[in-house]
């Protein structure tokens, strides 16, 4: 295992599209504090939960593939992703083929290529949190997030099932609020940090969904949170996407609005290291953040401007 | 005189089956209650088996297995306390590891498995022991008499006599 | 040349009616060594004894064998009959052709040769029997508690009413344990303090008890009888010998900190007694947090003390004393959920409290004088949800285990909060409800009929909304979700083994489980025992137990203290491991494998080949060697044996086997 910050990146199918924003603002973030991402050549879907529910095989030969692959491009790095969900995919292949030996021989006949297992998979959050890392963030930052009250939200892939991913407590994680905390703002204490945010349920019971969702936007709001973090493009899609939508029902139902814009925390961290909003991709939400971004960076004496204020003025 | 005239004769007709010798150590704790048990129920099983009372399976030197069957035991059972249950904390534990091991390596001579097998059986388990016993004599009459390899046989006779020498009394510590 | 007799037994029909026994004796007389072979009616008889004595005589015999019933039942008696003559009451084997012969074999035929290859085998074996002496250990009559709960208090008192010697070592200031801390005790719903500090000054003041608080042992050393304890008591910077008690220094002191006895619910001084009726009641200085300690300003307690009793310059005291026996009551603590419950905000929401800290809260002199009140804001609460099962039977988070306590103060809990809160709502989360006991269901039934609404299920998730904790959940009887707007939250923890359970365990050779309990001897039949002798358990060090269990297991550590001091001296076991120095390589491997710890590396200087050498070789202590025979089988050597079951006598036994 390295510990070098040299990784062989596999960045998952969001990474140009849904999730542009993570990759920019991730790839500045990195290139800042000297983390190098060496892309897996050839890789290919993760197979995430689609692949789970078709067949178990499929589950693993998919992301086994690309570890696999890795392995080939350089048997000495570690895998790094961004996306949660192609984190869970690869740790879960990774966890079945280290588990025995006879497992891992299984894997590399189902994908007819060797591969040892050697090599870990790591979150972009979990890179970041490592304490030399956050050293370098640290001396790399150029202005803070005045105490901008965050409610980080990490959704259900990043740190479940314990066992295979390996990092954070399941319940109560705490590795984005730190890393909030080290680029000055203020990690709210909230209820709804590991709580299903509804996403899979969209297509199929989307009344369900909105009601899932609705009430991470209402436990941040009541806890204080200006903004939302998370790790996570699917995270993203279903928070930044759907907040019109549930104002919109919302407004029907006489209900307050919300207005909490949704961060990559990769954004949070290169904001406070000069990155520019287009840069980040900050400018590509769906939710406008770049007014809240702005106020943040913007020494504030008071920040009395707190989410339930701006609510009342709008 | 006669009783073994006749066993011997009845042997010696060949319409007798080949009865196997079995050498039994048993635990005094658990195996051999077990055993008094069995005779306490009057129960019946073979004859064939001999017990050998150890202190705790833990005691069972596997060069007393290895001696007996180059000397013309057919097959030898080591009967201890199930696991967790020792007398002595954990000598079934040892046994079962240092037993096992060596198990594996009379197998790798050539030695067929039940000839040589290791059973827990409590002070309660008359029934157990009767059963057990009575399979071992059915499994080892199935293989016939056990013939060590005479080369086998010299080698592992020199290497016990070698490290087991008959010391005098009074070498204490 | 030995001179072997061999009496075979007839058991009346027993034996002889399958077994033919005078043609046993026959062959006996043809083997080897045998001198003498004959049969008896009834062996064990007076009259089947007093031959055995005369033939001994008459044919000068310095051996026998007896085949007869099990080695288990008679060989004990048959051993004493020697010790009556010249011949050593170990020089003699047991056939066993009753229980594993003739009462399993129907058939004279089959019986007697099986009957003569067991003599044949005991006949091999008894020839290199060696004549065994047994040594007599001392036993120092004065017995040590490590702990000084509930347990070791009944412990210390029922040994001291005995009238022996017993000194407590407790690592706390005070006696009292747990259970002082308790407000109320199921399910009789007596005061905790009305029926614990009674004992509490009945320790202190009986003559045959000293105490020694905030004290720890440093060293064990030695074996049953004749342990050898290092203690180190802790510098209390008070002189107990002249304080008075009087708690000026108490009230002045301007340091303050969270009072553990409160559980973090109320403020403590740096001089401090734990609570009002402690034992000693005399106050001890927490260095960590005295100025004066600290920095050296203030002393406003040395200003203060009418009787000059404030020493700064106190030191730790160690002391070493020898004890007969070791009762260990070391007791228990609650888990710590706050590290592995993130699910309930991990220590982060004030109103969530564990049930020890319900019963301060309860508690009439405890920092709310008993009203029950959030800590968050002082104000009631008027929803209370009680979690049971907070880190027990949770193998995937915490422990496998039931703390068997938790379903009864929870239903006391609820009972409590019902009684005195009105118009409350009490909700308890259980998975099972188990209340095994004298008059428990019945208390469990009245907690329900107070109003106290179970909800079979596991609280999987507490959030925090403007002041009120959301507690979210299952109901599994209805099969559908839960949630409860709670104010305060109750969480029964589980029981873990106290801190220092390890150290302690490994120091006196205490095996632990899993979970680091210490084991008894035997689950059932040895249950206040450990496999070192002379040391036993007492409450809950041993496993989750209620004050009920832990006094009665209490006074059986006591009793089992009683039985050994009620003799002088103790006889060791004579059939024990011993090594041969001449062989011993000192190579240590039978002092890994060896579960009593009998046995240790010593240093010898010796002629060896005509020079001095000096190296390392084993040695067996025979207070505690067991005779299991492990470390002969470890030994590579081949100088570790076991008496009486030498390697020489069971390949003599096989030899003759194999002649069959």
């Amino acid at each position: 295992m390295s510990s070098t910050n040299r990784f062989a990146y596999f960045p998952g199918c969001s990474a140009d599209s849904t999730g542009i924003s993570f990759t920019k603002s991730a790839e500045f973030v990195c290139k800042r504090i000297g983390i190098e991402l060496v892309e897996i050549p050839d890789w290919c879907c993760c197979g995430t939960s689609a692949a789970l529910v078709t067949d178990k095989n499929l589950a693993v030969a998919l992301p086994a593939r690309s570890l696999a692959l890795a392995e080939k491009m350089d048997a000495d790095l570690d895998v790094a992703t961004g996306c949660a969900g192609c984190f869970n995919s690869l740790k879960s292949a990774r966890h079945f083929a280290k588990q025995s030996e006879d497992n891992r021989a299984y894997v590399e006949d189902l994908i007819d290529m060797p591969y040892s297992a050697s090599n870990d998979v790591f979150s972009f959050l979990e890179i970041m949190h490592r304490p030399e890392n956050q050293e370098l963030i640290k001396n790399n930052m150029v202005t803070t997030l005045h105490g901008l009250k965050v409610a980080s939200y990490y959704g259900c892939a990043l740190v479940r099932p314990s066992k295979v991913c390996e990092f954070d407590d399941t319940e109560d994680p705490r590795s984005m609020d730190e890393l909030i905390e080290l680029v000055g703002g203020e990690a709210i204490d909230w209820g709804y940090k590991v709580e299903c945010c509804g996403g899979s349920h969209n297509i199929s019971d989307p009344k369900a969904a909105k009601k899932l969702t609705e009430r991470i936007y209402e436990d941040a709001m009541i806890n204080g949170a200006e903004a939302i973090a998370v790790a996570c493009p699917l995270c993203f899609l279903n928070l930044d996407m759907r907040e019109k939508e549930l104002n919109a029902i919302r407004e029907a139902e006489g209900k307050s609005l919300f207005n909490i814009p949704t961060y990559y925390f990769t954004e949070l961290l290169g904001m406070t290291m000069g990155g520019s909003f287009k840069e980040l991709g900050i400018d590509k939400h769906f939710w406008p953040a770049e007014d809240i971004a702005k106020q943040a960076l913007s020494a504030r004496t008071q920040s009395d401007d707190t989410a339930e204020a701006k609510e009342v003025a709008k | 005189m006669s009783v073994v005239n006749d066993t011997q004769a009845a042997a010696s007709t060949g319409t007798e089956t080949f009865e196997p010798k079995i050498l039994a150590f048993a635990c005094h704790w658990c195996t051999y209650s077990g055993a008094d048990l069995a005779g306490l129920n009057r129960m019946s099983y073979p004859a064939n088996v001999r017990v050998l009372r150890v202190p705790c399976s833990g005691r069972v030197n596997p060069q007393y297995i290895l001696t007996a069957l180059n000397k013309g035991v057919d097959g030898v059972l080591v009967c201890g306390c199930h696991p967790g249950d020792c007398h002595y904390v954990s000598g079934n534990y040892y046994a079962k590891r240092r037993l096992m091991a060596f198990r594996r390596m009379l197998q790798y001579t050539g030695l067929e498995p039940e000839r040589f097998q290791v059973r827990w059986i409590s002070g309660s388990e008359a029934g157990k022991f009767r059963d057990t016993v009575t399979s071992v004599v059915e499994q080892v009459r199935e293989l016939g008499p056990y013939k060590p390899d005479p080369a086998l046989a010299a080698l592992i006779d020199s290497s016990v006599d070698a490290s087991n020498p008959v010391l005098p009394e009074g070498g204490e510590a | 040349m030995s001179r072997v007799g061999v009496f075979v037994c007839h058991c009346g029909s027993n034996i002889a009616g399958t077994v033919d026994v005078e043609h046993v004796a026959e062959e006996a007389a043809k083997l080897p060594n045998v001198a003498y072979a004959t049969t008896n009616k009834y062996m064990c008889s007076d009259p089947g004894q007093q031959a055995v004595r005369e033939a001994i005589i008459e044919h000068n015999l310095d051996r026998i064998v007896i085949a007869s019933c099990s080695p288990r039942m008679h060989e004990a008696t048959f051993r004493k009959m020697l010790a009556g003559t010249d011949i050593n009451p170990y020089m003699l084997e047991i056939a066993n052709v009753r229980e594993q012969c003739s009462w399993v074999h129907k058939d004279k035929d089959v019986g007697t040769p099986k009957a003569i290859d067991l003599v044949k085998m005991a006949v091999a074996k008894v020839n290199y029997d060696a004549p065994l002496t047994t040594t007599t250990i001392p036993v120092n009559k004065r017995a040590l508690i490590i702990g000084g709960g509930i347990a070791g208090m009944q412990a210390a008192l029922d040994i001291a009413d005995a009238g022996y010697p017993v000194t407590i070592v407790e690592k706390e200031s005070s006696l009292g344990g747990r259970m002082v801390m308790l407000d109320k005790t199921f399910p009789t719903m007596d005061c905790s303090a009305c029926i614990c500090t009674p004992k509490m000054t009945d320790v202190g003041a009986h003559p045959n008890i000293t105490i020694k608080t905030l004290a720890e042992v440093e060293s064990v050393g030695g074996y049953i009888g004749n342990f050898e304890v290092t203690v180190r008591e802790k510098a209390k910077y008070v002189d107990y010998d002249t304080c008075t008690g009087c708690s000026l220094c108490e009230t002045k002191c301007p340091s303050k900190v969270d009072s553990e006895f409160d559980q973090g619910l109320a403020k403590r001084r740096a001089i401090y007694r734990p609570f009002a009726q402690a034992v000693p009641a005399k106050p001890t200085i927490d260095a960590k947090n005295c100025r004066k300690l600290i920095d050296g300003k203030c002393g406003v307690c040395e200003k203060v003390c009418p009787v000059g009793s404030i020493k700064f310059d106190d030191e730790d005291k160690v002391t070493t004393e020898v004890y007969g026996a070791i009762i260990v009551a070391i007791g228990y603590q609650l888990i710590d959920w706050t590290k592995i419950y993130g699910e309930y905000g991990g220590g982060r929401f004030k109103d969530v409290i564990s049930g020890l800290q319900f019963e301060r809260l309860v508690n009439a002199s405890g920092p709310t004088e008993g009203h029950i009140l959030r800590p968050s804001d002082n104000t009631e609460p008027k929803t209370v949800v009680i979690v049971k099962c907070v880190g027990s039977r949770d193998p995937e988070k915490a422990k496998s285990y039931c703390s068997r306590a938790c379903c009864m103060y929870a239903a006391k809990h609820a009972h409590q909060y019902l009684d005195k809160v009105k118009d409350a709502r009490c909700y308890i989360f259980y998975m099972d409800i188990r209340t095994p006991g004298k008059g428990y269901d019945e208390f469990y039934m009245n907690t329900q009929h107070d109003g106290a609404r179970y909800i079979r299920g596991r609280v999987s998730k507490i959030i925090n909304q403007n002041g009120k904790l959301i507690c979210k959940g299952e109901d599994t009887l209805l099969g559908s979700q839960v949630t409860v707007e709670a104010d305060m939250v109750v969480l029964e923890t589980a029981m873990v083994p106290a801190d220092e359970a390890n150290q302690i365990g490994s120091m006196l050779g205490i095996t632990r489980d899993k979970d680091l309990w210490l084991s008894e001897a035997h689950p059932k039949l040895r249950p206040v025992e450990t496999n070192s002798g002379g040391i036993y358990l007492a409450g809950t060090c041993q496993g989750p137990k209620d004050i009920p269990d832990s006094v009665a297991q209490a006074s059986a550590a006591a009793m089992k203290v009683a039985i050994l001091f009620s003799k002088d001296e103790l006889e060791s076991n004579a059939m024990i491991a011993n090594s041969n120095k001449n062989l011993c390589n000192g190579c240590g491997a039978c002092v890994a494998i060896c579960p009593y710890g009998a046995i240790t590396l010593e240093e010898i200087t010796a002629r060896e080949n005509s020079v001095m050498v000096t190296r390392e070789i084993s040695k067996v202590n025979p207070g505690l060697c067991q005779g299991c025979g492990a470390c002969t089988v470890a030994c590579r050597p081949g100088a570790m044996d076991l008496r009486g079951f030498t390697d020489e006598q069971i390949m003599r036994e096989v030899a003759a086997l194999c002649q069959w």
